[in-house]
């Protein structure tokens, strides 16, 4: 136990070393990263002060862009299964390298989901009243509850995991998979978990027609594994070009190949939810006439969705010919089209409409 | 003839109701209340603070033993930068702490409850010097309140939403409202959509109709099942309440009401000294703060003191009744059983206590 503290101690050490080393390139990338940070902290102190009067959000849109961002990142995090699942799973041993780095991902952007939440509270220092055994956690009847266990659960297979496999290394150690690898077959499992859970989150809602439909939670798993691994190939493709870290072409490909399935299946919910809110208009497809066509002359978010809907669309299309996708050059761009679209989709297209028009037109 | 009379009722939730009276009924017969006992115990359970500190007592010296290194530190801080820093500084930060870390309202025993509300009185007392009075009567057997709202007598004179605000200490900078009145074009029925609820000029306008909405005390509430930390609850007397010191602020509910019954607070509410109503419950009208829910309480303070809302009280036309659904004698029942009552969004199965009619 000793020498395993001793060891952990040095490996500590040794990663906040490398962290703050590296080339040039690489101090200016984590100073203007600092720096976003000090203007969120910044800001965040303001909010503190003055109540979430600051972040322009009122009685009727309710939930705004931290929502918003929270779900996508939500998506973001699921997608490391895609990486997962082929290498435990099926076996298939060229995605090893990018499982790590799937992984670490999923960790980077829960810790952003429970900040963004966070950030959302109105009232961040009773945020005790939530945790199981000191505060009263009204499971399983709140949704926002069932959340808050898959997210933290996820968060701690994907820092285990990872974090084992990194120690064993670090000693010149084979990790053993009969250790490791049930621990990444839940996390397949629980992947789909956070991000159904987190659909049905608004699913749940009568109140909100445009947010209460069964495809809700199928499309959030599409969309999540088609702008996940896209942001995946994106890192990859940085971490290739700067560092030593060998990533063979073929990785890449087969995540590509993941990301244009994903996205076509993805393409096709969106036509069935537009046939539905479309073909026989109700009262209830009022949310999505306002976020595709505005509503009595309010417009703001036309120019954002449409830009989404074009770039998903010419990204799916570059993506399935396989001339394209095979040029990286041209996948990159593809991949970093898909995410902007899917990020604007999923966050603002998504949660500000359900308020839109309120419960009473 | 009971039965017939209860008859719409028995529809919705009378068997319900009736269960629950029945275990509370008991309470002359000192042995029969074993089942409102259990209940109180099951809730026990969940209060988080009693499994940490084993007891309640223990939690209690718990507190005592934080609270007075906190002192250590308040005094010691107190005493190297000024002499005058007396009791009352202490007390109040005594009483700071112990709110910060007091347990759920709803989970608390009759005892946990007063104490909170003094001090919460004397914390009002401390600050500003004058005494309010508090109260944290709870339900009583056999009540079970419900509202009706006459569409044809209503003309729009917004009274009952200027006592609300008066009445329930509602932030005046943001101008918050539990009451919409929404104004209709006659000839165009329910139409939510043109109905017009901000509106400044002389009432009732030419070819125009007028109907209230707020909290519905939905018996079937999708709010309380959506919050995460029980914040807010259905009393057993029918009105859906928020501890505002539980509450964390995730506006959860607010998503999941089909009705706009919910308000946040989006800043730090502020009500003119002078104009604060100092009859207070500590579900209902007491002062909130930035970062929490509120909403309509039916008056909580008013109703729970045999009193009609302020709304109704205040409206000119008679268009607002309140009353026990469970008293066959009150006016609110006569109305549901005279009249075409209908209720809005019925299809969600939410079952609000409010019910619309027309002359």
């Amino acid at each position: 136990m000793r020498r395993r503290l001793k060891v952990f101690w040095s490996l500590v050490k040794d990663s906040v070393d490398i962290t703050t080393h590296g080339s040039k390139k690489y101090h200016i990338w984590m100073a203007i990263s600092t720096f976003i940070m000090l203007v969120g902290m910044y800001c965040y102190s303001i909010q503190l002060e003055h109540g979430l009067s600051v972040t322009g959000m009122s009685d009727q849109v309710s939930w705004g862009l931290y929502i918003s961002n929270f779900t996508f990142l939500v998506g973001v995090a699921a997608a490391a299964v895609m990486l997962v699942m082929p290498t435990y799973v099926l076996k298939d041993i060229d995605f090893k390298q990018a499982v790590l780095i799937g992984e670490g991902l999923a960790v980077a952007a829960l810790i952003m989901c429970l900040a963004f939440v966070t950030a959302d509270m109105g009232g961040p220092s009773v945020l005790w009243h939530m945790i199981p055994g000191i505060g009263v956690f009204n499971f399983p009847s709140s949704m926002l509850a069932w959340d808050v266990l898959v997210l933290n659960g996820y968060l701690f297979l994907n820092i285990s995991i990872p974090f084992y496999i990194l120690f064993r290394h670090y000693q010149g150690k084979k990790a053993n998979p009969k250790i490791y690898v049930p621990g990444a077959l839940l996390s397949v499992f629980w992947a789909v978990g956070i991000h159904l859970v987190t659909a049905f989150l608004y699913q749940g809602l009568q109140a909100r027609p445009f947010w209460n439909n069964a495809l809700l939670g199928p499309r959030f798993l599409a969309s999540a594994f088609a702008a996940g691994p896209a942001l995946i190939i994106l890192i990859l493709a940085i971490i290739r070009t700067n560092t030593a870290f060998k990533i063979e072409d073929r990785t890449i490909k087969k995540i590509a190949l993941v990301v244009t399935v994903a996205a076509q299946i993805n393409l096709i919910m969106l036509i069935s939810e537009l046939f539905k809110e479309f073909y026989a208009p109700t009262h209830h497809s009022q949310s999505a006439y306002y976020l595709f066509f505005g509503l009595d002359g309010k417009t703001a978010l036309l120019p954002w969705i449409w830009t989404a809907i074009s770039l998903n669309v010419l990204a799916t299309a570059t993506l399935t010919i396989h001339k394209f996708r095979n040029n990286f050059k041209i996948l990159y761009v593809a991949c970093f089209m898909l995410f902007v679209a899917i990020w604007i989709e999923k966050g603002f297209g998504l949660i500000v409409p359900g308020f839109i028009p309120g419960p009473y037109g | 003839m009971s039965n017939n009379s209860n008859k719409w009722f028995s529809l919705n939730f009378s068997t319900e109701k009736k269960e629950a009276t029945g275990s509370c009924g008991c309470g002359k017969e000192s042995g029969g209340c074993g089942s409102h006992t259990k209940n109180i115990e099951v809730e026990k359970q969940k209060d988080g603070f009693d499994q940490v500190f084993d007891v309640k007592m223990s939690r209690r010296t718990a507190f005592k033993q934080l609270t007075a290194s906190l002192m250590i530190g308040a005094g010691a801080v107190s005493s190297s930068c000024s002499v005058i820093a007396g009791d009352e500084t202490k007390e109040k930060a005594q009483i700071d702490w112990e709110e910060q870390f007091k347990g759920n309202y709803k989970l608390m025993s009759k005892e946990e409850q007063k104490e909170t509300v003094s001090r919460l009185v004397r914390s009002y007392q401390l600050r500003t010097g004058k005494t309010i009075s508090m109260s944290s009567k709870n339900s009583e057997k056999d009540v079970l309140f419900g509202y009706a709202f006459n569409i044809s007598k209503c003309q729009g004179y917004m009274d009952c939403v200027s006592a609300c605000v008066k009445e329930n200490n509602q932030d005046r900078n943001s101008q918050m409202e539990y009451i919409r009145i929404h104004e209709m074009k006659d000839g165009k029925g329910f139409n939510f959509n043109e109905a017009d609820d901000n509106y400044y000029h002389e009432v009732p306008a030419e070819g125009h109709f007028y109907m209230g909405t707020q909290c519905f005390h939905c018996d079937n509430p999708p709010c309380v099942d959506v919050c995460p930390v029980q914040a807010t609850w259905r009393e057993e007397d029918g009105l859906v309440v928020i501890d505002y010191d539980w509450c964390i602020g995730c506006r959860y509910c607010m998503a999941a009401c089909p009705y706009d019954g919910r308000r946040f607070n989006w800043s730090k509410p502020e009500v003119p000294e002078e104009e604060v109503n100092k009859n207070q419950h500590y579900l209902g009208n007491r002062m909130r703060k930035k970062g929490v829910m509120e909403k309509c309480t039916f008056c909580i303070q008013r109703s729970r003191a045999g009193k009609n809302p302020a709304c109704v009280e205040a409206c000119p036309t008679g268009a607002r009744i309140f009353g026990n659904l469970l008293d066959p004698n009150s006016t609110i029942r006569w109305v549901l059983e005279n009249k075409k009552v209908f209720r809005l969004k019925e299809d969600l199965g939410t079952e609000p206590k409010f019910w619309y009619f027309m002359d």
